[in-house]
């Protein structure tokens, strides 16, 4: 297997990937769009203006990393998990399978598709929050590096969910029973200063809160938690999922009998 | 040059149905190669592991000398796939995923659009290569497959029930495709259910049933030990009662067509001096081309110990 069929490969992957989140826009960004208006208006016009200053910053503001990265996760997870799992579904993943193509280069492919929706959806989102509030980016890199590391590593853990699911219900369990709750109670919302201290002890074994943090740090320049174990989380947990998700691809669990 | 090599492969499902008992399997590159079996007998399990989508439990599979198991890549970029059920994405056009596949195997997109445009226009496809896929119809999406599989320009294309619920029409304008990739030199492994396409079209033949090959010949080897032939006789008039010969076997399809099954040591200028003598006039006669389901059902039935195989859709499948 050469380099540059790899590379073809993989670039033939994000071509099909971006093509159908386009093709279905309806489904992909347009809702994602409404819904996050739909915030900005209620918790960030309405409510916010009741809620006062957060963090140094006024409610609409210390909302919209939060929003945003939100987004993000969300959709990166649910990019992959339901095109994933659609290709399983419709047996058309074996086009993939039965090719020279190693799995490195086709988690790499959905990965990045993912990443692609996730980007796209949280850029409309960052779009939209323009027509609420002005904003100033604080630390650039950290800003973009913490928003593309928290979407691959959704769009990993969205793989391994996938990967089990055997029917439809079995990708619709971990978005609503655990990734909504963590990312709700990340700190979206709120700062954890506000919160009961034993509430913020449990608050911090929340690993979307580092995320959601990292990037509100990365805009407006204010975190609950330290930047350190922010990236040390992130990366970490990618590296593990990446692992996690080679190994069950490598051995074909749920793909190859 | 071997295309395939198949040793002592087994593989034992995690249901414990064993599905393949330990097969041994040779294709020689350039060959048309039947490979049949009743459901269930192995086939599918078969390619499946060939095309590295089921994991072997024993054995080796070697596609030109490069093992599956051993080295996936290498050996699948030999291969080419129509798989028995459709798979491929129905919302997609069959341009993008002729192109798509193309991409998989590493051919740049300018090329990958000009093979899918030709495999697409070979295939008359190539007015609906823009159509959403759901759309076609099921010739139509079973040619798409053929489409797809080739666009690689595999040395070792597998065609696993390629004209399953096909028209006759469209079934032979696919034969005729497939018979001219083998001519330019692509080695052709074809199941079918119809015995009368794997005769016509295919040099060697392995007969599978219960995970073990049974057969393993010529066609022409395998349809020389056929010791009898029918042939079809339309009758210049009618008739209410088969007539009787020493040695033959009628059956009376209608008054007009007489069904007649001769042993080959008995010449045609017999059966026909005989009818005449019994003033039954023959216009015209033809081969009823049913030796491959004899012999077939012949080796099935003696496999399973003198039952009848357990399903019968092989038999009702056999093309009229």
């Amino acid at each position: 297997m050469t380099a540059r069929i790899s590379w073809i490969g993989y670039k033939t992957i994000v071509r099909k990937e971006i093509t159908r989140i386009l093709r279905i826009w309806g489904q992909t960004i347009v809702p994602p769009a409404i819904t996050m208006s739909l915030y900005f208006i209620i918790f960030g016009e309405l409510i916010g203006r009741r809620v006062g200053d957060m963090g140094g910053f006024s409610y609409i503001q210390y909302l919209v990393p939060g929003l945003v990265i939100m987004s993000v996760i969300t959709n990166s997870y649910g990019n992959m998990v339901s095109s994933f799992f659609g290709a399983k579904f419709g047996k058309h993943i074996e086009e993939l399978l039965i090719s020279p193509l190693p799995s490195a280069i086709i988690l790499s492919g959905y990965v990045t598709g993912a990443l692609a929706r996730g980007l796209m959806v949280g850029g409309v989102v960052l779009v939209i929050s323009l027509l609420f509030t002005h904003l100033q980016v604080a630390h650039t890199l950290v800003a973009i590096s913490v928003l593309l590391l928290t979407a691959i590593v959704f769009a990993l853990a969205g793989m391994i969910n996938a990967i089990y699911a055997r029917k439809f219900d079995d990708i619709a369990i971990i978005p609503t029973f655990v990734l909504a709750p963590l990312t709700y109670l990340g700190g979206v919302f709120y700062s954890i200063s506000l919160l009961p201290p034993i509430w913020q002890k449990v608050s911090v074994v929340n690993p979307i809160l580092y995320m959601v943090n990292g990037f509100r740090y990365g805009i407006l320049g204010v975190s609950d938690v330290s930047m350190v174990q922010t990236y040390g989380i992130i990366i970490g947990s990618g590296v593990v999922l990446f692992a996690w998700c080679m190994w069950l691809l490598q051995k074909g669990t749920g793909l190859r009998t | 040059m071997l295309a395939l090599e198949v040793k002592n492969l087994r593989k034992t499902y995690a249901n414990g149905v064993e599905a393949l008992k330990g097969i041994n399997l040779e294709v020689k590159e350039g060959d048309f190669f039947a490979l049949l079996g009743p459901n269930g007998a192995g086939k599918s399990t078969l390619i499946g592991i060939i095309s590295s989508l089921v994991r072997a439990t024993a054995g080796e599979t070697l596609v030109f000398g490069t093992s599956v198991q051993q080295e996936r890549s290498r050996a699948m970029s030999y291969i080419g796939l129509v798989p028995q059920e459709l798979n491929f994405n129905m919302f997609e056009k069959p341009i993008e995923i002729v192109a798509n596949q193309a991409g998989y195997y590493g051919i740049p997109r300018h090329i990958a659009n000009a093979r899918a445009e030709k495999y697409l226009r070979q295939l008359q496809l190539w007015d609906k290569a823009f159509s959403i896929s759901r759309t076609l119809s099921g010739g139509m999406k079973r040619r798409l497959m053929i489409a797809r599989a080739m666009v690689n320009e595999p040395k070792l294309l597998i065609l696993d029930e390629p004209t399953a619920g096909v028209d006759i029409e469209i079934r032979r304008s696919m034969w005729e495709f497939i018979q001219q990739i083998n001519a330019d030199g692509t080695t052709v492994i074809l199941t079918t259910h119809y015995l009368e396409e794997a005769e016509q079209l295919c040099r060697n033949i392995a007969i599978i049933d219960h995970g073990s090959i049974i057969e393993n010949t010529g066609m022409k080897s395998l349809l020389s030990t056929l010791d009898i032939e029918t042939f079809i006789l339309d009758l210049r008039e009618a008739i209410s009662v088969a007539p009787e010969i020493e040695g033959v076997s009628f059956v009376l399809r209608d008054g007009m067509t007489l069904e007649a099954s001769l042993p080959k040591k008995k010449s045609l200028n017999f059966l026909f001096s005989e009818l005449e003598r019994q003033d039954i006039h023959v216009r015209s006669m033809r081969n009823k081309a049913n030796r491959l389901e004899e012999l077939f059902l012949g080796l099935v039935d003696r496999n399973s110990g003198g039952k009848k195989p357990g399903d019968t859709q092989v038999v009702a499948g056999v093309a009229p």
